[in-house]
């Protein structure tokens, strides 16, 4: 039985939103990257599923750049969270603005 | 078995130089070189054939293909023996000789440096081996003379030797190029398997070009005046490098490359008269020195000369043959002399020594074989060296060459024996503190000594008969193919020859018998009589400072001049180039101050102005920023779809 793009579709956006929300609205960092794996999972969801329909490779190798880069993202993410946690004994984003000019 | 004991050797020779030993291990591993050496040539005599063994390949690349590679042919065989027998044993005595020495350990460096030099030179089987091999054995000569680098004159010797070996080098580099254009490699075998088909003008000149590299460093003239300049190095170093092997040098070269030079007579010729006058020349200045280290030094150029001679006139095997026994007794005479000027705690100069001969009987009787077998007395090993030479230039119709040996033979004799006179017979004219000092030297000098002295006897016998020795046939398949054929001499002859060269050399011990021993008081008379040939014999025909005010003044007085246009016309013009662009930096200093950094302020002022209204937009904090780019998303993706379909989503016109 072949599944009918707009459930790909359909998933993707509701997965991608989560993240979106999860990004803006929870305090905890670790959580926070976690919503951004959501949304790169999201769009990969997509890529692969308009691959699949227009029957052309390239959607599904993007997909696995997508996924290489996450996980340096991920990588690069963790590591700025232990450091940081070292130096305030917190995780919560709303509590760092080193960023700040 | 042989290429394996190609490897030791040339591990021990690596071993050697990547360790600051001891003598123990210096002599040690000389030691064992030389009972490689034997072994290797002992192979030689049984299988009777060269053997080449490439160690690897070092350079290639288009027609070019350079392996470090070793020949092993009855040639180098010889060589390789003289060459390890003697090192080793002035190694030896070096060890008594340079005891308490500073430097212990930097001088068997050297010399185990040289070793490993003069090794290459001799294994190699193309030019560039040789040729690194010929640099190693110049660079090491540089360092041993220099090896007292705190007296000024060592310091100077060792300078004047590597630069006039420098003008030969310039040569010797030329005449590998040029071999290289005609053959397209530098391997011996191609290159002498094909020497036949260069043309006379080509082979004349590469051999030409060869003759100056040999000439440099076997110091024949013009090039010579560096050799008694090296009589400042320690006594070994006068003994294993400036007469028993590296001064060999060119001579086995112009043995080596005999095919190119038989294909050009000229320079065969030439070769012969650079020998033959060489000869003559450096006997008459040997005649009135009176540095006991520098009548030897004379003697050396002229034995070469002799062996230059031979080369010259086709007799490659006359040549070796000289070469090796000289290296024997010359190496004799240069540790004998050094065991005297041991005795004498470090007096060099005969007319200050006398009447030792009971003193130190040793080194008297070592020293006494060392002059008969130098003068050529029936039957050392000089004799049937130099006898050969002579025949071979009597028999190939050469009689002004070989009136030109008879006669520096003759010399040669004259002053060896007058040496001896001095030095050992007559009254002592030392000074009381030195008399009271003389001592003879210890077993480990006067061991390698004897063995030098056994050598010297009995090294002329692998000669005989001559022509049809021992060592003819073995140096046969290497020397063969030279330019004069063999003729054939009758018995009569050649005994006739030995006759007169006997009689020549008993002539010149006679005279300095009659001139130093019956009558002391002849010689200075003679001298007297005779100021203006003295005086030019004493400073050795003048030839170091023709050289001096001919090249070596000009070549001042050119740097003096350059050295003038330097400093006035380049510099001046490098100081106006300078004045100019100082005072142009001083003008754009002043304009980028006042104008530019002006606009730049403005342009900052106003930056900062705006920034401040901004910056509150610049929180900090992840959630505004993550906000704001959902924010940016949202718009731009409404901005899109609007330019795409001139309609919003959810069915709004925008209009």
């Amino acid at each position: 039985m072949a599944v009918p793009l707009s459930a790909y579709v359909i998933v993707s956006a509701v997965l991608f939103v989560t993240g979106l929300i999860g990004v803006l609205i929870r305090r905890n960092f670790i959580i926070v990257l976690m919503s951004v794996e959501i949304m790169l999972n999201a769009a990969n969801i997509n890529l692969v599923a308009f691959s699949h329909y227009l029957e052309s490779m390239a959607g599904q190798i993007i997909a696995l750049f997508v996924i290489a880069i996450a996980a340096g993202e991920a990588a690069v993410g963790l590591a700025i969270i232990i450091v940081v946690f070292r130096g305030k004994i917190s995780t919560n984003v709303d509590e760092m603005n080193l960023l700040k000019w | 078995m042989f290429p394996l004991a190609a490897v030791l050797l040339n591990g021990l020779l690596g071993y050697r130089y990547s360790h600051e030993v001891a003598h123990r291990l210096a002599w040690g591993s000389v030691g064992l070189s030389f009972l490689c050496s034997i072994a290797v040539f002992i192979h030689t005599i049984q299988t009777g054939q060269a053997r080449e063994v490439v160690a690897y390949k070092w350079i290639f690349g288009g027609d070019l293909t350079i392996n470090l590679a070793f020949l092993i042919d009855p040639l180098s065989c010889i060589m390789l023996l003289v060459v390890t027998g003697v090192g080793f044993l002035i190694h030896l005595y070096s060890v008594g000789y340079m005891h308490g020495e500073e430097g212990f350990t930097r001088f068997f460096t050297y010399m185990n440096l040289f070793m490993v030099s003069m090794l290459l030179l001799v294994m190699g089987n193309n030019y560039v081996v040789l040729f690194i091999g010929w640099e190693g054995v110049g660079l090491c000569s540089y360092l041993l003379i220099g090896y007292y680098f705190d007296r000024v004159s060592a310091a100077k010797a060792a300078t004047k030797a590597f630069v006039v070996n420098r003008i030969g080098d310039a040569g010797f580099l030329i005449a590998i190029f040029l071999v290289f254009v005609n053959f397209k490699t530098l391997d011996y075998t191609q290159v002498f398997a094909h020497a036949s088909q260069l043309s006379t003008e080509m082979a004349t000149a590469i051999a030409l070009c060869l003759l100056i590299g040999a000439v440099g460093k076997s110091a024949q003239i013009p090039l010579y005046t560096w050799l008694p300049d090296a009589m400042e190095g320690p006594t070994p170093v006068s003994a294993l490098i400036h007469a028993a092997t590296m001064v060999t040098a060119g001579v086995y070269m112009i043995v080596r490359n005999h095919a190119i030079y038989d294909m050009a007579p000229m320079a065969m010729t030439t070769v012969a008269w650079v020998g033959g006058i060489t000869a003559l020349f450096a006997a008459t200045i040997g005649l009135v020195q009176t540095d006991i280290k520098r009548v030897l030094a004379y003697s050396t150029v002229s034995q070469l000369g002799y062996m230059f001679l031979a080369c010259g006139i086709g007799a490659y095997t006359a040549a070796i043959f000289h070469l090796m026994t000289h290296a024997f007794f010359k190496a004799l005479l240069f540790l004998s002399a050094g065991s005297v000027i041991h005795a004498l705690s470090g007096e060099q100069d005969i007319r200050k020594m006398g009447g030792l001969k009971n003193k130190i009987p040793w080194t008297h009787a070592l020293f006494l074989i060392g002059t008969l077998a130098i003068a050529g007395i029936f039957p050392l090993s000089g004799f049937w060296s130099k006898d050969e030479i002579l025949a071979h230039a009597f028999i190939h119709h050469q009689y002004v060459l070989y009136g030109m040996g008879a006669v520096g033979a003759f010399l040669t004799a004259f002053y060896m024996f007058r040496l001896t006179y001095l030095t050992f017979y007559g009254h002592s004219r030392m000074d009381h503190h030195t008399a009271a000092h003389v001592h003879e030297s210890p077993t480990i000098m006067i061991g390698p000594l004897v063995a030098l002295g056994v050598l010297a006897v009995v090294g002329g016998f692998p000669g005989v008969p001559p022509e049809a020795g021992w060592f003819h046939s073995f140096l046969h398949p290497v020397t063969a193919g030279g330019a004069s054929g063999e003729e054939h001499v009758g018995i009569s002859v050649i005994l006739m020859l030995m006759g007169v060269a006997t009689a020549i050399a008993l002539l010149g011990w006679g005279l300095a018998h009659y001139l130093y021993a019956v009558r002391a008081e002849a010689a200075p008379e003679l001298a007297s009589r005779f100021p203006a040939i003295y005086r030019t014999l004493l400073h050795k025909y003048y030839v170091d400072e023709f050289f001096d005010l001919a090249i070596v003044e000009p070549l001042k007085q050119l740097g003096r001049v350059w050295d003038w246009f330097d400093r006035t016309v380049i510099d001046g013009v490098v100081r106006a180039v300078g004045q100019g662009a100082e005072s142009g930096a001083a003008g754009s200093t002043w304009i980028e101050k006042h104008v530019i950094y002006a606009g730049l302020n403005v342009i900052g002022y106003g930056n900062h102005l705006a920034a401040r209204s901004w910056r509150r937009l610049q929180s900090g904090m992840v959630h505004h920023y993550a906000g704001m780019i959902v924010a940016g998303l949202f718009i731009l993706v409404h901005l899109i779809l609007l330019w795409w379909t001139g309609a919003l989503p959810m069915g709004l016109a925008l209009r």
